[in-house]
């Protein structure tokens, strides 16, 4: 039995000259997703991440820090969003930051459980970020919205990658 | 009574093109503790498990913590460190001379519906004959409770065998099962 594609790119965007980069319509084929953020604002921004086009209250996390001195945990509950950098805004330019969101079951009918691996730095400032998400909804996951918090626009050589993961 | 699931592996049989294969998936019955794959291939040069889980009967609402065997090992050929944090602390523990690994943790009985634990295990060079085997997880559950039910844990493991692993046991160690709604992915990896 031939084998299908497991780890398959759903959908590539660059986000330059805009502030808001949206995944629409993700098939519901896949077992997990992964989100792949590698990107900088014309001006340090950070970036606001919802599902479903959804704000209010439904989202929470819980996080594990370095800023290069401190390390820490914190949280948050009934929440609009998942912010990356959550510590930093982050660079401009030639200076990205990295982020991935492991999106598990998120055609499920559980609530969607993320964990989240966040990396800034800025030669002087920067963070560590490791997360744990709950977006409280067991509806299917069919779009992600990426917003830069304060709508500076996506620098040029920002990507923006969807993959889907298939289990047997 | 702790029963025990045994994923075995459907057969590849054609060729694939992908460097990233599912292996097997596993789901859990509500009656046992511990998830098998067994009869892992040798063709693939790394192993990834993802995974979701929750426990069956212990109505607790803080994270319980799931072990990893492998090939049916239970002696002192274990270790493995880990930082994580529950939204107020950040902590740090290592372990030396286990007999199994503590690799993540999930979310207990008592959580609200539909809240899950989740990792992902990164299993390096898994079928080496002449190197220890080496784990990096991460893992976390939230629950949106503001308290200590909610955590996120980043480990490292070390198998001290020098034997191709063909065998990875998962087992929870709240003393209670994994519920149905809990599966278990394995992939491979394959090198150029």
């Amino acid at each position: 039995m031939p084998a299908g594609a497991t780890y398959e790119p759903i959908a590539t965007t660059t986000g330059s000259g805009t502030s808001l980069v949206t995944f629409s319509s993700i098939p519901s084929t896949y077992t997990d997703l992964r989100l792949i953020v590698f990107a900088s604002m014309t001006t340090g921004d950070t970036i606001d991440v919802n599902f479903n086009g959804t704000s209010g209250t439904s989202y929470s996390y819980t996080e594990l820090t370095g800023n290069g001195t401190t390390a820490a945990s914190t949280r948050a509950t009934s929440y609009s969003k998942f912010l990356i950098p959550r510590l930093q805004v982050s660079g401009t330019g030639t200076t990205k930051f990295m982020s991935i969101f492991d999106i598990f079951s998120y055609a499920g009918i559980t609530n969607k459980t993320c964990l989240i691996t966040t990396s800034c730095d800025k030669n002087g400032s920067g963070s560590v970020e490791r997360t744990v998400g709950l977006f409280r909804s067991t509806s299917a996951i069919t779009s992600i919205s990426l917003q830069t918090t304060n709508f500076y626009n996506y620098d040029s050589g920002s990507q923006f990658t969807l993959y889907g993961i298939k289990a047997a | 009574m702790i029963g025990a699931i045994v994923a075995g592996l459907t057969g590849s049989g054609g060729a694939s093109l992908s460097s990233y294969e599912s292996i097997a998936t596993a789901t859990g019955t509500g009656s046992s503790a511990t998830i098998t794959f067994s009869s892992i291939p040798s063709t693939f040069k790394h192993l990834q498990i993802r995974g979701i889980a929750r426990g069956t009967a212990n109505g607790g609402t803080t994270p319980l913590t799931y072990y990893i065997n492998c090939n049916s090992d239970t002696g002192s050929n274990y270790a493995y460190h880990r930082l994580q944090g529950d939204g107020a602390t950040a902590s740090a523990l290592g372990q030396a001379t286990q007999t199994k690994i503590y690799m993540g943790v999930y979310a207990d009985s008592g959580y609200s519906a539909n809240i899950m634990g989740t990792m992902v295990v990164d299993i390096l060079d898994y079928g080496s004959t002449s190197k220890y085997k080496t784990f990096r997880a991460i893992s976390g559950v939230d629950d949106n409770s503001g308290t200590t039910g909610s955590q996120i844990s980043l480990r490292s493991g070390l198998w001290m065998s020098t034997s191709a692993i063909s065998t990875i046991a998962i087992t929870n160690n709240g003393g209670d099962n994994f519920s149905t709604s809990t599966t278990f992915a394995l992939y491979g990896i394959k090198e150029a």
